[in-house]
């Protein structure tokens, strides 16, 4: 599993930007981001480096963050990649919450990030023979907090 | 019961004590304090009543007139049979002082006695009193009630909660009388001291002097292992004693053999059909230092109708539930902001913070709530999140009787204030009119 930073915003103006801004200042490198919106408020997604460490900066600088428990999965970059992923989940069951994308340099496919309630939605992918990362395949959980 | 020949006197009879006693005070403060003979003189209003009912017409005493008297300008007694003064705290303004003479002194202990009867203790009880001691009401009230009633007497007096813990441990203490919001700390230090408070014999809380939640209720009550008791008394009146609860824990009882309760539409001043909410006034019936007439208390409660199951006839009022300073009005409904502090703290995922804009939609007041999200954001699902918004939006709306939006916010963007929290932006004048 990966952690995920979740972070509430309200749509002003400005907040996005200074929510980059503190992950920046704390030296936290992002992967991906994804925003949800709703007409009032918004709640942004990101993959970074140093999960923990953005947390912290985030809160001292008063977001309201979790850490979320996300599957990242390496998919092949080929037409219909993605669909084949979720097709082997809707087999078994396994309900998507929400899901994005991004390319990681030095990996042949994409990642695609999938929030699951199930707990077997790793095992369901590997067994359909897809690579399930690992937090060290993106950041060093040691360095870390 | 302390007193059943009082507590659980017939109401008719009671009603006469009432009348007797009014009309006894009405003619000594007319006698004795000039402010009073003015307020009537003004009013045309004579020294005497023939029912109660009449007391609707009789001017009312507010707090300025306490500060505009000061110090002892409003004493019904001799300064020579004085023998004691307590002074409110002033958080507002000037203190306000008050008097009392030896009978006041000795029926203050009595209703004391009867506050800690009704919350379930008895003269085998071991009372540990943290509230204060001194010029506020609350430590000294809640000594020699607790003497009256026979009840070994610790007077500890408020702070230094690590001695606190320590004597309510080594003393077997039964009964812990202080504010609610400090016996939480007592069981937070006492964790930290490594003794669990629930093994302790502790099984009485007299809490009163700030207004607390149902929830906090709850709360202390599973972390200390004992029954919370809510008292209810302001010095203006008497200091603790006035009105609490008994062991059904369900409404306040209000000491009406001494203390005539009116409870008053907060416009129009006019008295509400029991089980209304208005503002809680007071006369109280036989004080002789410094009596007060239709004293307006600013508090917010209500006359639960009915009879309590513990056998006394004095009647309930709910817990306070609002100031009438807080109170604002939407489309004809007094709103007490209050009110939604109590909802937010039972609900998950949301912080007790909030704010209550008011505007205008053609001629209709709207209300939005503000409420911040809890800083450790518990969803991050939006489904989640307007499911959250949504359950807030109905809590609210049924505790308010008026149905409102809710917007939920970022954490600690609400502004906060060391003094008191500006809870209400009212933008109905400024928009669009």
């Amino acid at each position: 599993m990966l952690e995920q930073l979740s972070v509430f915003l309200e749509n002003h103006p400005g907040r996005l930007a200074h929510l980059c801004r503190t992950l920046g200042d704390a030296g936290v490198n992002m992967r991906a981001l994804m925003v949800a919106d709703t007409q009032e408020f918004g709640v942004v997604r990101i993959i970074c480096d140093r999960p923990q460490a953005g947390k912290a900066a985030l809160e001292s600088a008063g977001f309201g963050v979790s850490v979320a428990e996300v599957v990242g999965v390496e998919v092949p970059d080929k037409p219909g990649g993605l669909a084949d992923v979720l097709e082997a989940l809707g087999e078994d069951d396994v309900n998507v919450e929400y899901a994005y994308c991004f390319i990681e340099p030095g990996m042949t496919g994409a990642v695609d990030v999938l929030k699951v309630d199930d707990g077997r939605a790793s095992e369901v992918l590997e067994s359909a023979g897809y690579r399930v990362l690992r937090p060290e395949d993106l950041y060093v959980p040691d360095d870390d907090g | 019961m302390f007193q059943p020949e009082s507590e659980a006197m017939p109401r008719e009879q009671l009603e006469q004590v009432q009348l007797d006693r009014l009309n006894a005070l009405l003619a000594r403060v007319y006698d004795r304090v000039p402010l009073y003979r003015e307020k009537f003189d003004d009013a045309g209003v004579r020294p005497h009543v023939e029912t109660l009912a009449d007391l609707a017409d009789v001017p009312f005493t507010v707090k300025d007139d306490m500060r505009a008297n000061y110090p002892y300008g409003m004493f019904a007694a001799d300064r020579r049979d004085i023998v004691r003064v307590h002074a409110s705290s002033g958080t507002t303004g000037q203190i306000t002082v008050v008097g009392y003479t030896e009978r006041d002194i000795h029926n203050w202990a009595d209703l004391m006695a009867r506050t800690l009867a009704c919350a379930g203790a008895n003269a085998d009880d071991i009372v540990q009193v943290a509230y204060g001691y001194g010029l506020f009401t609350g430590g000294l009230g809640v000594h020699y009630g607790s003497e009256r009633l026979g009840c070994l007497t610790i007077p500890i007096s408020g702070g230094n909660t690590r001695r606190q813990v320590q004597v309510l441990s080594d003393f077997d203490v039964t009964v812990l009388a202080c504010t609610p919001s400090y016996s939480l700390l007592v069981a937070e230090t006492a964790e930290e001291m490594g003794i669990d408070p629930r093994s302790l014999p502790l099984r009485i809380g007299v809490f009163g002097a700030e207004p607390w939640s149902e929830n906090m209720r709850v709360q202390i009550e599973e972390r200390l292992g004992i029954r919370a008791i809510d008292i209810y008394g302001l010095s203006e009146v008497l200091g603790p004693g006035v009105a609490s609860e008994c062991v059904e824990q369900c409404g306040l009882h209000v000491n009406e053999d001494h203390f005539l309760i009116e409870i008053l539409d907060p416009q129009t001043l006019r008295p509400v059909p029991d089980g209304q909410p208005g503002e809680v006034v007071f006369t109280t019936l036989t004080k002789e230092g410094i009596p007060v007439i239709r004293y307006r208390t600013r508090d917010i409660s209500r006359i639960i109708p009915g009879q309590c199951a513990c056998g006394r006839t004095l009647r309930r009022i709910e817990r306070i539930t609002g100031r009438t300073d807080d109170m604002i009005i939407v489309r004809g409904v007094n709103v007490f902001p209050s009110q939604i502090e109590q909802v937010l703290t039972g609900i998950a995922g949301v912080a007790p913070h909030y704010q209550v804009v008011l505007g205008k939609r053609g001629s209709m007041d709207t209300v939005e709530v503000h409420v911040e999200v809890a800083p450790d954001l518990a969803f991050d699902e939006v489904r989640e999140l307007e499911a959250l918004q949504r359950t807030v939006r109905g809590e609210i709306a049924s505790a308010l009787a008026v149905s409102i939006d809710v917007k939920l916010v970022e954490p600690r963007s609400i502004e906060r204030s060391e003094g008191k929290a500006r809870r209400v932006v009212d933008l109905r004048d400024t928009e669009g009119a």
